[in-house]
């Protein structure tokens, strides 16, 4: 009998196949998955929009309102309606995913997953209530 | 004469071929049958060469599984009828694996992360198991249970991009592997794994892409224990930069 601990060795030509460039368009899982990663960006863009407000209302009144001028370009307007877009997509497939990433336990129970995630949407809703409510009042 | 439905089977016989090509086999479209049934009547009746794994014929293995119409599955556990017979199923090995022959894949990195996560119980007072008795709840049993349920059949490697783009990724399976035992009462070998996952190829590897969770034939849910893992790390290391005294 040959010596156990050696495993028999057998050359293999192995083929690999490589990562084609495409990856992410041959399966929807993943092109979805891209196109979440993707959104982040105007998630930062907006927030870049959003810091530039802050500073304008600090600065006093005239700057505000040439920064409000601004927004009312078509550009601006044209970029806004893309972003929102985009938030609203990646807001939902992160909360899609919240379930996975907490476990709660209710009397020993795990809280089923779409309860979790509805919890999450309509603290969502609550929440842009709020605002709205804050925002069209004035 | 009887209904029949068409397999595309992806080839590679190294001897012969530098890239896989495609055989198509008529099988008999049998109510009866899953898709392993139908590969076994391509091996006995039409074409002896074709290789490929199986073993239990009851999703207990994991030895089966293939990309099916490109998504990962174990081919004992899909009823032939679960496709239509006017349209050929395509059959290929696990993506993301080095192909061996034909439907068999190079699993020889897989092992090795699995074995890297340190999958059994540390603790330093090991007694002799003869006259050692670990009490555990079921309460705390529950905490693992599901982690522990895994068969290690690499669909959910096949699932993950991750796995296809970074070779040297730990993978979802490993990084459940190690929850299961981080998550289980008995052992105290948590920091010992964080060696390994904390890292780059550990568990901040994962894009949470969350397609390894779907393709699961045991509802692992390796997605969910990664996501646990980061939580618990970030938890840890937020309580060791704020507190002066650490996370311990
Ligand atoms: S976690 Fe699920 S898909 Fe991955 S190897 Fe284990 S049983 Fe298979
Ligand atoms: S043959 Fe064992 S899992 Fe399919």
């Amino acid at each position: 009998m040959s010596n156990p601990s050696q495993a028999p060795t057998v050359d293999l030509k192995l083929y690999r196949r490589p990562m084609p460039f495409g990856w992410w368009l041959e399966n929807g899982a993943y092109f979805r998955f891209i196109a979440r990663e993707l959104t982040c960006i105007f998630v930062g863009l907006f927030t870049v929009l959003t810091l530039e407000l802050v500073q304008a209302v600090g600065r006093g009144p005239a700057p505000y309102a040439a920064f409000m001028a601004r927004l009312e370009g078509s550009a601006y307007i044209a970029f806004s309606l893309l972003a929102f877009a985009a938030v609203l997509y990646h807001a939902v497939t992160w909360f899609n995913l919240v379930p996975t990433t907490v476990v709660v336990r209710l009397g020993g129970e795990r809280v089923p997953d779409g309860l979790i995630a509805a919890a999450h949407f309509a603290a969502w809703a609550v929440a842009s209530l709020v605002v709205a409510f804050i925002v069209l009042r004035g | 004469m009887a209904e029949t439905i068409k397999l595309t089977v992806a080839r590679y016989r190294p001897e012969e071929q530098s890239e896989p090509t495609f055989q198509s086999y008529d099988v008999p479209y049998n109510k009866d049958w899953v898709l392993l049934d139908a590969l076994n009547h391509v091996k006995n009746e039409i074409d002896g060469s074709l290789t490929f794994r199986w073993s239990c014929r009851m999703g207990v293995c994991g030895s089966c599984g293939m990309m099916v119409n490109g998504v990962p599955k174990l081919t004992c556990a899909v009823p032939l009828t679960d496709y239509r017979p006017s349209e050929p199923v395509r059959i290929e090995p696990l993506q993301f694996f080095p192909v061996i022959r034909d439907l068999v894949v190079d699993i020889t990195s897989f092992l090795g992360k699995l074995s890297s996560v340190k999958p059994w119980i540390i603790r330093d007072d090991v007694e002799a198991t003869e006259v050692a008795e670990y009490r555990q709840s079921p309460a705390e049993l529950d905490d693992y249970k599901q982690f522990s349920m895994c068969i290690n059949c690499m669909l959910c490697y096949s699932a993950c991009p991750v796995v296809g783009l970074e070779s040297e990724f730990a993978g979802p399976a490993a990084i459940a592997l190690a929850q299961r035992y981080n998550l289980d009462s008995r052992d105290a070998g948590a920091e010992e794994r964080q060696d390994v996952l904390n890292e780059h190829e550990g568990m901040w590897g994962c894009t949470f892409v969350g397609e390894c969770t779907k393709v699961c034939p045991k509802n692992v849910d390796p997605a969910g224990a990664i996501q646990l893992y980061k939580m618990a790390t970030a938890q840890d290391w937020m309580k060791s930069m704020l507190l002066p005294w650490g996370a311990k």
